[in-house]
């Protein structure tokens, strides 16, 4: 499908062709723009609607990774003593949970997507990629509440930032490139195969103990298995984050670029295989 | 000079078949079929038969060619998987064709169903701006229009209510407000109108029609014949894919009623189809019979026929009257008539209690003229609820053969034909 604006006696008319296309599609990337506003309310829409009828309401933005913090001092500090590169163990923790649980929600979520927004795709036109990236954009809310606690705690355990913590955006950023390019690919597999609905919780489990969440990365040595790990591209996220926050740790160079360059490989392929599957949605979901 | 609002070519769509029904294939049934495909591919080239054939898809639209003037209001009628409402589907570029092409000249806003996107928790308020955008509005437009579309959707007082707490005639009229404000150059329209009571009915018929007559194209699918003879000028008829008629509106309504196309002799309702509204009235099914208590489509004018309506109570209800509104397919009233017209019926029947019932209405030998007729039921009770209304719930044929006069072959004006008593007196 083409879209060209020609202009018509006085008004300009935007002349639309409807044709099959073939092959592979790039992406168009001045129709999402055009659509930038339905991708704006499509973000609001997922934020209002989140935590309507529960019971605590935007705490469990907080709730969520502090809870998962407060298992792991347990069972992987207090009890498997694993080592924190000198950080209090609450703290660790947390900040690499941060991060994580941001991913972690875009990718489930964005996976889910385009099945659960069925009754939109049957019916009306617009960018489908609008679908997964706004479940996605949608999580950094929920990142900003949980990261008011971290400073918070930064606070209590006498934490202060360095200079490092400019460059938590960009760590940001990776952790969103990934996990829109990995819910890209899960999200158009979905609207096939609904095996993908059982297998995103497990995939997310096994990346989760891949990526130095509950463990230091310096436990990893050895440069090419640094290289290897920082295969996993939420490896140098949150082993950056924790960097960046806690200033703890290298900064992650040696595997950055393994992280960034697999990040947007997966970004690039997945948008590719979602315009190549986008045609069939409608009909299939 | 009128411009080209819409060049249709060729177009097609193919569909597998199981896909509208089950759509998404497990992974297991992928992976077979990527291992046997190329095997019975071997099979079927050994054996010789050059043909691919693919046995498991089906056209649901196909060699549809036609055009639309800008300013047009053309009405898409057809049977039940005609492929009408791929055909907006593919226009509105829900879905791509599998073939052929069409060209659309200008914005186009596509109302498949009203309140698409509509959150339940959301205010009413929050969905407008929601629904807007999702149908293409900018927000500028929508803050714009946001007066007049609570004014039409009479819910100043709910605006900042989630529709979930929304009676479902308030959310239809919001929905529909949306929608009727939104400003494309080109609307494509499938049986919004289908829901809803009557007045709301109305409304949405004169705001499509005055959506017509501010020039823009309109693209209308529905089985409503006397609003598609109302709102449209010409028409075109589908039938399994195929573009049978693109001729004025009449005489597609004619060929589509003369053909059977319609639904004729019963209509049962399935669960899905009763609105929520109608509870706890349940209509169940509506028929036609002839003297022979047979269900059937075309009677004769000198037979008496008789209409039948099954319904259920869930619940008793006080003062209930089921009756049907008779029309020719023109949309002229023939007539109106309820089960409790008669006080010592309506005293006997002052609150029916929950369970199954059947209303009879006889008509008498000699009474309809030929032609087609429409039939619309009704239920509700005086001045409480109008609990459901169908309208053209049915079509049926009536054929004056052996009526009075039929020895002349010849149309007579007017619904009824009456075996009137006639006196010749001789004066002279």
């Amino acid at each position: 499908m083409s879209l060209v604006e020609t202009q018509r006696g006085e008004t300009p008319l935007t002349v639309t062709t409807v044709r099959p296309s073939r092959g592979w599609l790039g992406v168009n990337l001045r129709e999402l723009w055009r659509y930038r506003e339905l991708i704006y309310f499509l973000i609001w829409r997922d934020v209002k609607v989140r935590y309507k009828q529960t019971l605590l309401g935007a705490a469990w933005a907080i709730l969520k990774p502090f809870f998962s913090m407060v298992v792991f001092s347990v069972i992987f500090g207090t009890l498997a003593k694993i080592p924190t590169d000198e950080v209090p163990p609450p703290l660790f923790y947390y900040s690499g949970l941060l991060s994580w649980v941001f991913f972690q929600d875009g990718i489930t979520k964005a996976s889910n997507s385009l099945v659960s927004g069925r009754n939109l795709i049957t019916k009306v036109y617009f960018p489908r990629l609008a679908i997964p990236i706004s479940s996605v954009i949608s999580g950094l809310v929920d990142f900003l509440l949980a990261f008011l606690v971290l400073i918070g705690m930064m606070v209590y355990y006498g934490y202060r930032p360095t200079t490092a913590i400019w460059t938590l955006p960009l760590f940001l950023l990776l952790a969103l490139i990934t996990s829109l390019g990995g819910g890209l690919w899960l999200a158009a597999l979905n609207v096939a195969y609904r095996d993908i609905g059982y297998v995103t919780p497990f995939l997310v489990q096994v990346w989760l103990y891949a990526s130095p969440v509950v463990y230091s990365a310096t436990l990893i040595k050895g440069d090419l298995w640094q290289l290897v790990y920082g295969l996993n591209p939420m490896a140098g996220v949150v082993q950056g984050f924790r960097w960046a926050t806690l200033g703890v740790g290298q900064p992650p160079s040696s595997f950055l670029v393994a992280s960034v360059a697999v990040a947007l490989f997966l970004l690039i392929s997945g948008a590719l295989y979602f315009r190549r599957m986008e045609r069939t949605f409608a009909d299939v979901v | 000079m009128t411009e080209l609002a819409i060049h249709v070519e060729d177009l097609g769509k193919q569909y597998r078949i199981g896909e509208q029904v089950s759509g998404y294939r497990t992974l297991r049934e992928s992976l077979v079929e990527v291992i046997s495909a190329p095997i019975r591919r071997l099979s079927s080239s050994l054996r010789g038969s050059t043909t691919d054939v693919r046995e498991d898809t089906i056209w649901a639209l196909r060699h549809v060619s036609f055009e639309v003037q800008a300013g047009d209001v053309l009405g898409i009628i057809g049977r039940n998987g005609a492929g009408k409402s791929t055909l907006l589907k593919l226009l509105s570029r829900i879905t791509e064709p599998t073939e052929g092409m069409a060209t659309i000249h200008g914005r186009v806003g596509s109302l498949l169903e009203v309140g698409t996107g509509f959150h339940p928790e959301l205010t009413g308020r929050e969905n407008i701006y929601l629904n807007g955008a999702i149908l293409g509005m900018k927000r500028t437009e929508i803050d714009h229009r946001f007066d007049e579309i609570v004014d039409f959707a009479e819910i100043e007082k709910f605006i900042d209510t989630p529709v979930k707490r929304f009676s479902s005639g308030m959310y239809l009229r919001l929905a529909f407000a949306v929608a009727a404000h939104l400003e494309p150059e080109i609307l494509l329209v499938d049986e919004v109108l289908a829901v809803g009571d009557a007045e709301f009915q109305r409304k949405c018929l004169g705001k499509m029609s005055d959506v017509s007559q501010e020039g823009r194209t309109v693209l209308f699918v529905s089985h409503n014949m006397s609003a598609i003879l109302n709102l449209t000028e010409r028409a075109i008829l589908l039938d399994g894919g195929h573009l049978l008629l693109h001729t004025s509106s009449e005489e597609a309504v004619d060929h589509y009623l003369a053909s059977g196309f319609s639904q004729t002799g019963e209509r049962v309702w399935r669960e899905d189809e009763i609105p929520a509204v109608a509870t706890p009235f349940r209509p169940v099914a509506l028929r036609i019979l002839d003297p022979d208590r047979h269900v059937a489509d075309s009677l004769r004018s000198a037979d008496p026929m008789a209409i039948e309506f099954d319904y259920a109570l869930d619940e008793p209800i006080t003062g209930l009257r089921v009756g049907l509104v008779l029309m020719t397919n023109r949309g002229e009233y023939v007539f109106t008539s309820f089960d409790t017209d008669d006080t010592e019926q309506f005293e006997h029947y002052s609150v029916r209690s929950a369970g199954r019932y059947r209303s009879r209405c006889i008509i008498p030998p000699d009474f309809l003229n030929a032609g087609q007729y429409t039939v619309s039921v009704i239920a509700s009770s005086f001045r409480i609820k109008r609990y459901f209304r169908e309208d053209s719930a049915l079509t049926f044929t009536v054929d004056a053969t052996g009526s009075p006069g039929s020895h002349w072959p010849e149309a007579r004006p007017g619904p009824v034909r009456p075996r009137l008593d006639w006196q010749i007196e001789v004066r002279s």
